[in-house]
This record gives C-alpha cells, sequence and structure tokens, in this order.
C-alpha cells in the first residue's frame, strides 16, 4: 500500500517529506510498533512503518539506519527541534496522528486487509 | 585479490543526542561499494549498538572498520569504565542506563546481544577502570 493511501484514510498529518519521497508511489511494507531504540533496531525493516512516541534525534537515526518507510508518531507527539532538523537533513519521512499506537496499529491492520 | 578498504572514525562522548554518525558513514560507504542489503543490515545494527554503548557507557571511543574480500571487521574501542561481567552484560535486559539515557529510548539491554545475533564472530575484551575492544565480524 502507498504512504499516500495510509495518509489519507488516517488522517496522517505530514511533519516531514522524506527527500525525493512522493507519497502515492511510496509503497510500505510490514509495522513495528515500540519505543525502545535498541529492540527497533532489529525489528524495524527496510520500508516498514515504525509506530512511537519517542520524539529525540535518536529516533531519525535508527528510521536512517533501518530505512523504514516512514516513522509515525503517535498521540500527537511532535519531534523536538533537533529531531526535525535530523529528519530534514536525512531525508526521513514523519508523519503523525493523535490516535495511541494500539489505535494506530489496528487502524493500520484494517486498511491493510480493506487493500487486499 | 582487492585491496582492503579501511574506514577510521573518533566517537565523541559528549553528545548522546546526536550520536550514530559513524554508523551512517559506514552504512553509506557499504552501499557504494555495493554490498548486499542483508550485509548491510548487519553491519549497521552491531555498528550502531557497538557505537552507543561507547557513547553512553565509555564517553566515546574509536572504530574501525575494515572491508576485506570475505568479511567485514569492526573494531570498537574505548577507554571507559569495562564490562565487570560480561556474561551479565551479554544477557538480553540487562542494563546500567541511567534515566536520563533511559529516557531518550536507550536502555533496552539488548545493544550487545543485537550485536552477537547479527555478526558471525564477536570478541568481547575488557578491563576495569582501562577500557573495552569489541572486535565483530560478519561474513560477506
Ligand atoms: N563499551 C562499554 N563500556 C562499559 N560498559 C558497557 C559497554 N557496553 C556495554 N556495557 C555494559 O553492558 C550493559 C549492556 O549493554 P547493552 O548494549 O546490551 O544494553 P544497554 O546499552 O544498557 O541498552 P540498549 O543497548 O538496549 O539501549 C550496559 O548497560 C553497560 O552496563
Ligand atoms: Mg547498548
Amino acid at each position: 500500500m502507498t504512504l499516500d493511501k495510509l495518509v489519507r484514510a488516517l488522517e496522517l498529518t505530514v511533519i516531514n517529506l522524506g527527500s525525493g519521497v512522493s507519497l502515492p508511489e511510496k509503497e510500505f511494507n510490514g509495522v513495528y510498533a515500540g519505543d525502545f531504540l535498541s529492540r527497533a533496531m532489529s525489528h524495524v525493516h527496510f520500508d516498514e512503518l515504525w509506530i512511537t512516541i519517542m520524539n529525540n534525534r535518536n529516533v531519525i537515526a535508527v528510521a536512517s539506519l533501518t530505512d523504514c518507510a516512514a516513522v509515525i508518531l503517535a498521540e500527537n507527539v511532535e519531534l523536538l527541534p533537533e529531531a526535525f532538523e535530523a529528519a530534514v537533513e536525512n531525508g526521513i519521512t514523519v508523519l503523525g496522528s493523535g490516535k495511541s499506537v494500539y489505535e494506530l496499529c489496528v487502524a493500520v491492520h484494517e486498511l491493510t486487509l480493506r487493500d487486499e | 585479490m582487492s585491496e582492503t578498504i579501511k574506514l577510521h572514525y573518533d566517537v565523541d562522548g559528549e553528545n548522546f543526542e546526536s550520536a550514530g554518525q559513524a554508523s551512517h558513514s559506514v552504512k553509506k560507504s557499504l552501499r557504494q561499494l555495493g554490498m548486499s542489503p542483508d550485509v548491510i543490515r548487519k553491519v549497521a545494527i552491531a555498528m550502531y549498538e557497538g557505537e552507543i554503548n561507547m557513547v553512553i557507557h565509555a564517553n566515546g571511543g574509536v572504530a574501525d572498520v575494515e572491508v576485506g574480500d570475505d568479511d567485514i571487521t569492526i573494531i570498537l574501542k574505548d577507554q571507559g569504565p569495562g564490562i565487570p561481567n560480561i556474561e551479565l552484560a551479554m544477557q538480553e535486559g540487562y542494563s546500567t542506563a541511567k534515566d536520563n539515557i533511559r529516557a531518550l529510548g536507550f536502555g533496552a539491554g539488548m545493544g550487545l546481544p543485537n550485536m552477537k545475533k547479527y555478526t558471525d564472530d564477536m570478541k568481547i575484551d575488557t578491563v576495569i577502570g582501562v577500557g573495552t575492544t569489541i572486535t565483530m565480524k560478519v561474513n560477506i
């Protein structure tokens, strides 16, 4: 499924659009939800979504190293200023939502099922 | 037989807000060398965890990466406090990270286990009060 479809269906905000990323063209495949960086590092795979409430610069570092499709910040969490700068600098797509991590997981799951 | 490629980094111990720069640079280099995504992923995980450990537990250190024909060697050397009990430190979930570090998302106690899991060989040399050297190999 494309990020564009996800963003529209779940009414996500686009906090930062990764460099060269086009939402209608960028596909995601799979989801990881969690906040511990060393767990995310090994569990977030290429082109997956990473749902978290962590908002510091290290989140961007892990997102970049894992090549995830996008980070989704739950519960209206905002990126800290230096994390936002890092997201821009490293071209990481960051999306935001007022939903909780659980609600986001369920919503993505249901959307994926409907898409099949 | 191609030439061995050597990369060297000084890892700053002051700033755990922006740690991970050496790992990024290594990943970029491996990509340019045309390494497989699987190898890049393993090296990125092992290198990042080791780099972060030097920053948060040892006040920084140096990282050397050698890309050979058959494997990639990562050597992380610090002059931190050393690891008193390696067996304990290697256990999933064991962490001595302080609250301010945990608040950033570190401290799951998964770094060393990840380094072991995602490399083909890992050796820890540590002396209390002198420092720690971790040598890891990832087969290409
Ligand atoms: N280079 C080091 N120097 C001194 N102690 C270390 C070093 N690396 C690891 N340790 C010790 O080993 C423990 C376990 O390390 P590990 O990387 O598995 O977990 P962590 O760093 O505490 O948390 P996480 O990596 O999940 O964020 C650390 O909490 C620390 O006590
Ligand atoms: Mg660690």
